[in-house]
């Protein structure tokens, strides 16, 4: 091949969850094939849980994904308790957000620390960095490990909850437990400043490329939006109620892809850790966005996808802060058990949570006795297939110049960049 | 020379995988006795020979069996790494559908056809190949996970415990849910997991699979006290392992 002629094919990209592949053919200078192609085995979780009873939705959802079954949980609960009419106390959606924050810490850290970073060391996965950079590993595993046992302490276990259930909780944590965790999240903060140094300095490697993109969050009045709130799309001005998603959403089958692809107003959009950066900036904590503005993100939307590991980073901060904030509230009303009160009923509900990689909607449909007659779950990843598809689409006849080698490196680690969940999206 | 280890995944949500990473600082000291060659979700790079193959995952489609019995002629020794690689896992209740393309319809609707979405009916990893070792769970125990590859290390075949999650619930000193009202899978389930579920307040769900020779007298008078039956009991097996039967 001459130099003006490559094919590059990655058979299952390394250092992502689940299996996708890359394929791109110029020739002689001209592009003839640039593919995003997802060949995960599908499970059929929308069949496998019609039938079941309504107690049964969560534990199977949460094993959509082993990353974000804390989140797959919640909106599987959620979904239930909107069918069914069923609410939760303040204290008992407080723990929720508890616990989903311990999910968006851990991975944010996983993804950034272990599987994002090594690209800008260009080595092949976090174990030479052990060598090299040991005391910036020690501390992302340290983190690692905080997230994980706030996991264990309030859900029971830190990859697919047994605490939670629909309606509220089977056992709370003690208050001694969380006294004990607020001080380790207070330590945190600085642990996470230093993580954010390591990564600034590696921050010149990321790649300049931007694309116009459209982004899809949630959003609150209240808050930075994760547990609840309204769709949010930056092309939109008016919210959107989530008992809506499907008409934002509108998923299609693609032949390149067993995950289904979506879009809105474009051809695509994007759910991520910067979508909801660019649609929430405001609410962010002090904190984190001066760590945003040390990357050089302000109020102003970022529109280069490889940051959204940077997001990442000023949203664990964010994850600390809130979680500090959410544990004193419950310390200063006193913990208080109340079992949930449950009464079944035929009903239909949606639901969306900020899960880490973007939003995720869960719906279904009750009969009288609480079996399932319909789901529905779509995954922040199967959102992105489409945005990935397209901003290689930019990035290749803009950058083929680059070389064969540079460029697969350049494709690769912007699909890491969105830290995609691909078994989840195929689900 | 240390062993070489690989893990791969097919069907399933990769978080036993995940258990890996969550051993946290004890990766370190894992590294040291192991070379781990091959693990798609954490390192770039590739083998043609492994000591050990961690299996993750059900199997699902006709090439994923191709795939699995290349990774078989290429290990000395195979492991069934979590609940879906050793009994099917959550994976098994598609094949409790009356016909796989009504389960294709369900969730493809009208493109169920395209040839991309076939599906074949779910199977654990030794329906296709021989299985050296197995390692129940969703998710995986993480102590167990260590205590497997010490054993396999030194060159044994790890011992999986031959009694049931009560068990270890006793020592626990739990409060029996059946007392409270609730159903739990704890009589007749493979221990391993310090009765995780039961100590959170919640039922066993049978994730670990059957136990080998369930006390089945004891476990007639609690089922009879409660007015359940045996075939109830098995029945909620089902969001695990679809088709019970004792593994390892």
């Amino acid at each position: 091949m001459s130099d003006k002629s490559m094919h590059i094919h990655v058979h299952h990209v390394t250092r992502v969850e689940g299996h996708g592949n890359i394929d791109v053919v110029v020739d002689n200078d001209v592009i003839k094939k640039i593919e995003w192609q997802v060949p995960e085995a599908p499970r059929f979780f929308e069949a496998m849980v019609v039938g079941r009873d309504y107690m049964d939705l969560a534990p199977i959802t949460s094993r959509i994904c082993g990353i974000c079954s804390i989140g797959h949980t919640f909106a599987s609960l959620k979904a239930t308790e909107a069918a069914m009419g069923i609410t939760l106390s303040e204290q008992d959606t407080r723990l929720r957000e508890i616990l989903l924050h311990g999910e968006t810490l851990q991975s944010h850290v996983l993804h950034a620390g272990y599987l994002a970073v090594p690209d800008y060391f260009r080595v092949n996965s976090v174990v030479p960095l052990v060598g090299t950079h040991k005391e910036a590993v020690l501390l992302i595993i340290k983190l690692h490990r905080l997230a994980n046992e706030l996991c264990d302490i309030i859900g029971g276990r830190t990859t697919h909850p047994i605490r939670t259930t629909v309606g509220g909780w089977t056992m709370l944590p003690t208050e001694k437990e969380l006294v004990t965790l607020k001080k380790r999240y207070e330590e945190a903060v600085e642990d996470l400043k230093a993580v954010a140094g390591v990564v600034l300095s590696v921050a010149g490697k990321i790649p300049n490329f931007t694309r116009e993109t459209e982004y899809i969050s949630l959003t609150s009045p209240s808050e930075y939006a994760f547990y609840d709130g309204m769709i949010k799309s930056s092309d939109v001005k008016a919210p959107i109620p989530v008992s809506n998603y499907r008409t934002v959403v509108n998923e299609y089958v693609n032949p390149q892809s067993t995950a289904k692809w979506t879009k809105f107003n474009r051809e695509s959009y994007a759910a991520s850790a910067l979508a909801r950066y660019n649609n929430n900036y405001a609410q962010l904590s002090p904190l984190s966005k001066t760590v945003a503005s040390m990357f050089g993100l302000g109020a102003a939307a970022c529109h280069n996808p490889y940051m959204n590991t940077v997001a990442q980073v000023v949203e664990s901060v964010y994850a600390v802060e809130r979680t500090i904030a959410n544990i004193d509230w419950i310390l200063d009303k006193g913990l208080k058990y109340v079992k949930p009160d449950i009464k079944v009923k035929a009903g239909k509900g949606a639901s969306a949570v900020e899960v880490p990689r973007g939003i995720l909607f869960h719906e279904y449909e009750y009969d009288k006795n609480g079996k399932c007659l319909m789901a529905n779950c779509v995954i922040p990843t199967n959102q992105n297939h489409g945005n990935i598809q397209k901003d290689f689409e930019k990035l290749v006849p803009e950058f083929k110049h680059v070389g064969k080698e540079e460029l697969q490196f350049m494709l690769e680690m912007l699909v890491r960049a969105y830290d995609p969940c691909i078994s989840c999206s195929t689900h | 020379m240390k062993p070489q280890v690989a893990f791969f995944d097919f069907a399933c949500c990769e978080g036993c995988q995940l258990q890996i990473a969550n051993l946290e600082e004890d990766i370190v000291g894992l590294v040291n006795v192991v070379d781990v060659v091959e693990f798609r979700e954490v390192l770039t790079g590739t083998a043609e020979k492994y000591d050990v193959s961690f299996i993750e995952g059900s199997i699902t489609r006709p090439e994923d069996e191709e795939r699995l019995k290349d990774i078989r002629k290429r290990s000395k020794l195979l492991v069934a790494y979590g609940s879906c690689a050793t009994s099917g896992g959550v994976n098994k209740l598609k094949n409790l559908n009356p016909s796989l393309e009504n389960v294709r319809l369900t969730v493809y609707g009208k493109d169920w056809n395209m040839p991309h979405l076939r599906t074949a009916a779910t199977k654990a990893v030794d329906e296709v190949v021989k299985v050296d070792a197995y390692i129940p769970g969703c998710p995986v125990n993480r102590k167990e996970v260590v205590e497997v590859v010490k054993s396999l290390v030194l060159g044994h075949v790890p011992a999986l415990p031959e009694y049931p999650v009560c068990v270890e619930c006793k020592f626990r000193e739990n409060v029996c849910l059946f007392q409270k009202g609730q159903v739990c899978l704890g009589l007749v389930t493979r221990a391993g997991c310090n009765a995780i579920c039961p100590s959170n307040n919640s039922p066993c769900e049978g994730c670990r699979g059957v136990m080998p020779n369930p006390n089945k007298n004891a476990m007639h008078e609690v089922l009879k006290e409660n007015n359940l039956t045996v075939k109830q009991i098995f029945d909620m097996f089902t969001m695990f392992s679809a088709d019970p039967e004792v593994k390892g």
